[in-house]
């Protein structure tokens, strides 16, 4: 069952930039990444929108896996920081996981 | 299977803030690229390395290592190996055996400090106060050691009156120019990175290069930066013929890179794929970034042979005409 904590997309926006709700859920990124199909950036943002915690933490090697090379950004038609929010990702993960960070 | 990615970050992050960078080096070996070309102490223009190109041998035996450990059962001790780089510094072992590496990297920045010599530029370097940007830390989300040393690097810059900053890696401009802005209060540098000074100094050209060249587009120059036309206009202007792969420009392949710490394997199929793109188009292939140019040369073989920009900018510019 996916479970859902509204709490989550708040406190990943407030310690960070992250920002994908402009994001159609097009798939343009995808088909331009050198990661291919290994890597949906709106996948992951879907979690966070709909507060997926778990479900976005199963895939931590794939946000550890962008290579923040911004090629997706060029063939997306709603202009989303795609790189900075999958650094966010990154952030949060850091913070609340994997106690890198203080803050 | 890959390499545990908190224990790796944690190395990485240990180093930053304890050592003042990711892969620690001695201020001695991190400046000696600067030796007997007399370039003054500071200054209000100074040439920022970032140390980018000075770590890649080190960054190398580091990959080789990586992919070793990726796939086999000490991938389980990494743990172990933060505590014990908490005490020792692991990183020193990095640098065993990579002199002659070394001594090439060493090479690409002093073409650059001589090139820009010869355009009449006229700058100095923070030697051991040119520290690394904080880069790689950034990128992997390790946000308020990252915050501490932007706070470190630009202090520096301050206190030794410094207004302009030239820097010869995208990885370092990108950092200086878009990132410490947003997080260092009052950040009033002004940064440009050294292939941008060269291009609008339209410098004569002193011996034709007359040569067919592949360029190979820096993800963050590109796409980053706006960085696209300085590097054609400046390989032109010396008379190479310039190919392009498909994917080139803005649109350029990523090398692969910033995969190598943490997913060895994977940043390996990356740069194969993109070695072969280049390989389409010619024998030469040009970088512009230390970590393209560590990568594309380590799957490159027989296929290409892969150079550092500043070293055909260095023949073309600095060296007396045939
Ligand atoms: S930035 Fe990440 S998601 Fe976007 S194209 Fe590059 S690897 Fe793929
Ligand atoms: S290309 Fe942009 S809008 Fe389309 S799915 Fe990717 S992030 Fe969303």
């Amino acid at each position: 069952m996916l479970k859902t904590n509204p709490a989550f997309a708040a406190s990943v926006k407030t310690a960070s930039n992250f920002n994908a709700a402009a994001c159609i859920n097009c798939g343009s990124c995808t088909a331009l990444c050198p990661l291919g199909v290994d890597l949906h950036p709106r996948t992951l943002f879907r979690y966070v929108l709909i507060g997926a915690e778990e479900k976005l933490l199963e895939n931590t090697s794939v946000i550890y896996s962008c290579l923040l090379c911004r090629m997706c950004e060029d063939n997306c038609p709603a202009d989303v920081p795609i790189a900075e929010n999958i650094r966010s990702l990154r952030s949060y993960i850091n913070r609340t996981r994997f106690g890198l960070m203080k803050g | 299977m890959s390499l545990p990615v908190k224990h790796v970050l944690g190395i990485l992050a240990d180093n930053l803030e304890y050592r003042r960078s990711v892969i620690p080096m001695s201020a001695a070996r991190a400046t000696a690229w600067a030796r007997g070309l007399d370039i003054p102490f500071g200054g209000e223009t100074v040439l920022y390395t970032g140390q980018m190109y000075q770590i890649i041998p080190s960054i190398n035996s580091l990959s080789a290592m990586m992919a070793k450990v990726e796939n086999s059962w000490i991938n389980r001790f990494m743990g172990l190996g933060r505590l014990a780089n908490r005490i020792i510094d692991l990183s020193w072992f990095m640098t065993l055996g990579v002199g002659k590496q070394q001594k090439e990297y060493n090479g690409i920045l002093r073409n650059i400090a001589l090139i820009l010599k010869s355009a009449g530029v006229e700058f100095g370097y923070l030697y051991s106060q040119d520290l690394y940007s904080g880069a790689l830390v950034f990128d992997e989300g390790i946000d308020d050691v990252f915050r501490k040393q932007a706070r470190r690097v630009y202090d520096i810059f301050k206190t030794n009156g410094v207004k302009q900053v030239i820097t010869v890696d995208p990885h370092t401009t990108s950092i200086l120019k878009d990132v410490y802005p947003s997080v260092v209060e009052g950040f009033d540098l002004t940064v440009k990175s050294y292939l941008e000074v060269l291009a609008e100094k339209n410098i004569p050209c002193r011996r034709r290069l007359d040569m067919d060249l592949v360029i190979h587009d820096s993800c963050v120059y590109t796409r980053y930066l706006d960085v696209v036309d300085q590097p054609r206009k400046l390989l032109q202007s010396a008379c190479a013929t310039i190919h392009l792969p498909e994917l080139s420009g803005r649109l350029t392949h990523c090398c692969g890179g910033p995969l190598e710490s943490l997913f060895p394997a994977r940043s390996h199929e990356i740069t194969v794929k993109r070695v072969e793109q280049l390989a389409e188009c010619g024998r030469s292939a040009v970088t512009m970034c230390p970590i393209c140019l560590a990568c594309l040369k380590r799957e490159a073989g027989d296929k290409i042979d892969v150079k550092d920009i500043s070293e055909y900018l260095y023949d073309c510019y600095c060296q007396p005409g045939k």
